[in-house]
């Protein structure tokens, strides 16, 4: 008795709490509207059949208590009725399973005209690197890391020289373009990870990841580590500031290029070339 | 069939006291040892997630709660209750127990082998507490147990801790390998007279399924556990590819993580309905027995749990949307994922049209039924969408994702395992509960748990990501996260306390609760018709029993009673066959 009253109370304390409680996802700065939908109808109708399903139960429960003179109904099965829940079960899912695919869709197709932005994991902390007026960012591996390195881009990859680096934690993004994270990992597992952007992907040592979206609100956001790393998984931060493109140009056009670093380096008298190992597979030649 | 023997001979009846308690071969026991181990080491893991929400609801106030330990408290404890509590209890115990009653046998078909089970589980527990213990202390990785992280230095344990974490999961599989064989052997081979595989009831169904998946799905876990040990002592590159660990190039060389991942899942998908297919067929009875209905559906469900079983093997990398695979695997993926929502919604249906038209007695194990399938319908839905890829890609690795699972393979299994430990106490103890203790924990218990795991899935939505020691100065996070932490932590405060009203009435009662009737509820399976309780070595006496009819003849029109014992033979089944 009193747990029909239970179970249709925390139908409507369920609701209560969907309607009023201060907690829900964090307003979209991104192009991936179609996720929030996607979540959307599956919410709404998971929400009917949650309180269908519960009230029929509170109600059962209820209408056929053990009271004197109640008899069960003897009704081994009704293959009808099992046959029609199943189909409407499997409508449901169906409508469910569409728009979660449509956008998946748009998710793994990354437009042809998309700005390419690399973010680099470490132990705990975000780096990042534009790939410099060519366009196409220089081969790097953990196999070319070293002090003066740290990205491990190839010193002898042309393309390489112009890439713009950042080894601070914050990230810059023009607003309203395009743009493919591309991810690399030197130690261990992380994600990369901006709860107003919707997006996410893990980065993996060894493969390059990536994902893609359109920043379409100014502001700055955080970046957060979102696969366990370590020890100093939750304090693995950054800050993406999403800027107007003349704002952003001008930004990156005070940041260091690889060219400078191996210029520098030059300077001192070491020659990253040299350092580097000759090819692919002789990774173990830094050790 | 060779097995069904009326003969006792073949049965060793022990001697001594050891024999008959230690060193065991009867079910019964070897099920109770199982039992009593599963929950003490699970007490260690419900301290250890009280200890966790401690941190997580009063940041900073508990000193030694430091990050590297958060993060082993947060690995132990979710290995230990997925593995060790509920593996272990729900196949260990209820499957050692429930299967020869149910099914009408004298014992296991090898019950050596059932007892070296039981030993070697013993000896993997005792190994996965002593990671505790060694230098570093246990591995801090989390359950899932990534590599490279696992065996680098930024993780804590990763020099003993992980080893010791391999070796324990690697021993408790040849554990539940000689288990598990037992099962499905004894269901294949060893059912009594007129026991056809669709008389067994729901319960039988779900433990003998969710054996042979678990002898299918742990070796994937089984040789991920020997190349993680390889790659961490013996340098070899399984999973790690060229990396660099505190500034220094590790030596390895061409590995992949990812492959890890799919070996874990490949075991780690199947796992979560091992745990969860017993207690699917155990609250099926259940709700059956209370409601004096049969199951609504019987054969449906007994193909819904055969049909759950097998797509489980293809929907493993739903857990990996986000972790680097091949993308376009997704659209695969998320269509296996909800095709299994199918199934498993049938299951809630046949739950609730048992309850319509019923006769419900709302006793305990029916009180802890109807909550199982209010948690369950709640987690069930909360895992759509997490398997529907594009709407997972916000969520995953958020606490929306700990509170989904802990209400749908958590809170729900547990649910069924009270329900069921209250169902069938009296026929194991030979004694009755306390009822009034029994209801204080079953409405703490409930309404504790909804309490702690509703509002997680809320904070997980707003972004709060999962396995994080302190949630620090974030923009996107408002102080109310704060306050419903604090809330979370005191709701499972109230849970942690009830389990002592749990406790306290078991073992008060074993000595001191009022002798129970054989068959308190008056259910139909063969286990509530032995001619001892609690049940003796050989179960059966002089001779076995026969089996006339399914396991569900609840108030059937022009029947004398509401129920009709599996045992009872059909009135026109002999001569001289009189009705009482
Ligand atoms: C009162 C009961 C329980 C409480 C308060 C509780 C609480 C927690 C908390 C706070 C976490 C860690 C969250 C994080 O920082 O990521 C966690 C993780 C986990 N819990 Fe529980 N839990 C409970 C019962 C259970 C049960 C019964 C299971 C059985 C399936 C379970 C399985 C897990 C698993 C698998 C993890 C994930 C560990 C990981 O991230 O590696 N918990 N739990
Ligand atoms: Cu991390
Ligand atoms: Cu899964």
């Amino acid at each position: 008795m009193y747990v029909a009253i239970g179970i249709a109370l925390l139908v409507v304390g369920s609701i209560l709490f969907h309607l009023f409680s201060p907690w829900w996802m964090t307003p979209i700065a991104s192009n991936w509207g179609s996720i929030d939908t996607a979540l959307e109808v599956t919410l709404y109708i998971c929400a009917i059949a949650f309180i269908v399903l519960n009230l029929f139960m509170a109600w059962a429960i209820w209408r056929y208590r053990h009271r004197p003179g109640n008899v069960a109904h003897y009704e081994p099965e009704n293959a009808k009725l099992e046959k029609r829940l199943t189909l409407w079960t499997g409508v449901g899912i169906a409508a469910m399973l569409a728009p979660g695919l449509i956008a998946w869709h748009e998710y793994v197709t990354v437009p042809d005209d998309a700005a390419i932005v690399e973010a680099t994991g470490q132990q705990w902390q975000w780096a990042f690197r534009y790939p410099g007026p060519d366009g196409v960012l220089g081969a790097a591996e953990v196999a070319h890391i070293n002090a003066d390195n740290p990205f491990g881009i190839d010193p002898r990859d042309p393309y390489g020289r112009d890439d713009i680096l950042i080894e601070t934690n914050e990230l810059h993004l023009p607003l309203g373009r395009p743009v493919k994270m591309v991810l690399r990992s030197k130690d261990v597992l992380h994600d990369f990870y901006v709860p107003q952007f919707r997006a996410k992907m893990d980065l993996v040592p060894g493969i390059v990841t990536y994902f893609w979206m359109t920043p379409t609100v100014a502001g700055s956001f955080d970046i957060l580590c979102a696969e366990l790393c370590g020890v100093g998984h939750h304090q693995m931060r950054g800050t993406v500031v999403v800027e107007q493109q003349a704002d952003f140009d001008r930004w990156l056009a005070e940041q260091m290029t690889f060219g400078q670093v191996l210029a520098e380096a030059e300077a001192r008298g070491v020659r990253l070339a040299d350092a580097a190992p000759a090819a692919r597979p002789s990774g173990r030649a830094a050790h | 069939m060779a097995t069904i023997a009326d003969d006792l001979t073949p049965l060793h009846h022990p001697k001594t006291w050891i024999g008959k308690y230690v060193w065991s071969q009867d079910h019964k026991v070897i099920a109770i040892q199982y039992a009593v181990t599963a929950v003490s080491v699970g007490i260690l893991a419900l301290v250890l997630s009280f200890l966790m929400r401690l941190q997580l609801g009063f940041p900073g106030e508990f000193q030694f709660i430091q990050p590297d330990n958060y993060l082993q408290f947060v690995t132990m404890h979710g290995m230990i209750m997925v593995v060790y509590l509920l593996t272990a209890l729900l196949l260990g115990g209820f499957g050692n127990y429930l299967i020869p009653l149910m099914v009408g046998a004298r014992d296991m078909v090898f019950p050596f082998v059932n007892m070296l089970s039981y030993w070697v589980y013993l000896l993997s527990v005792i190994v996965l507490v002593a990671s505790l213990f060694v230098p570093g202390g246990p591995t801090g990785g989390g359950w899932t147990l990534y590599p490279p992280q696992t065996i680098l230095e930024g993780t804590p344990g990763a020099s003993w801790g992980i080893i010791m974490m391999m070796a324990s999961l690697a021993i408790f599989i040849v554990a539940f390998t000689m288990g598990g064989l037992n099962y499905v052997t004894t269901v294949l081979q060893a059912r009594t007279r007129g026991m056809t595989l669709m008389r067994m009831p729901c319960s039988v169904w779900g433990i003998f399924v969710a054996s042979i998946m678990g002898l299918l799905a742990f070796p994937a876990l089984f040789v991920a556990a020997v190349m993680t040990i390889l790659d961490s002592v013996a340098g070899t590159s399984f999973f790690v590819p060229t990396i660099i660990s505190m500034g220094e190039q590790t030596g390895h060389e061409g590995g992949s993580p990812i492959l890890f991942q799919h070996l874990f899942w490949f075991f780690g998908h199947p796992e979560v309905y091992i745990v969860a297919l017993p207690a699917f067929g155990i609250v099926s009875d259940l709700i059956s027995v209370h409601a004096r209905k049969n199951i609504f559906g019987y054969r449906m469900m007994v193909w819904a749990i055969v049909i759950i079983g097998a797509l489980s093997f293809f929907v493993w990398a739903h857990h990996m949307y986000v972790s680097g695979m091949n993308p376009y695997f997704g659209f695969f993926f998320a269509t296996s994922t909800l095709i299994i929502a199918i199934p498993t919604a049938i299951k809630v249906y046949n739950w609730l049209l048992t309850l319509y038209r019923g006769d419900i007695h709302l006793s305990v194990p029916m009180l802890f039924a109807i909550a199982f399938l209010f948690t369950f319908i709640h987690g069930g839905l909360s895992g759509l969408f997490l398997g529907n890829v594009s709407v997972d890609v916000p969520l995953s690795d958020t606490f929306f994702v700990i509170g989904h699972f802990h209400m749908v393979m958590g809170v729900s299994p547990i649910l069924v395992i009270f329900g069921a430990i209250y169902h069938w106490y009296p026929k194991i103890t030979g004694r009755m509960w306390n009822n009034t203790l029994a209801r204080a924990h079953f409405w703490i218990t409930f309404l504790g748990a909804y309490a702690i795991f509703l509002p997680m899935h809320y904070i997980g939505m707003l972004g709060v990501p999962r396995r994080y020691y302190a949630l620090g100065e974030t923009m996107f996070i408002p102080d109310s996260v704060h306050y419903a932490n604090m809330g979370i932590t005191i709701a499972a405060g109230f849970v942690f306390a009830a389990q002592f009203l749990f406790f306290t009435n078991m073992i008060w009662s074993l000595f001191r609760g009022p002798k129970a009737d054989p068959n308190p509820w008056g259910a139909a399976s063969l286990e509530w018709h032995t001619p001892d309780t609690p049940p003796a070595h050989g179960n059966w006496g002089d001779k076995l029993p026969t089996v006339y009819r399914w396991a569900y003849d609840y108030s059937v029109p022009g029947a004398p009673r509401d129920f009709v014992p599996q045992n009872e033979p059909p009135p026109a089944a002999g001569p001289g066959d009189v009705k009482p």
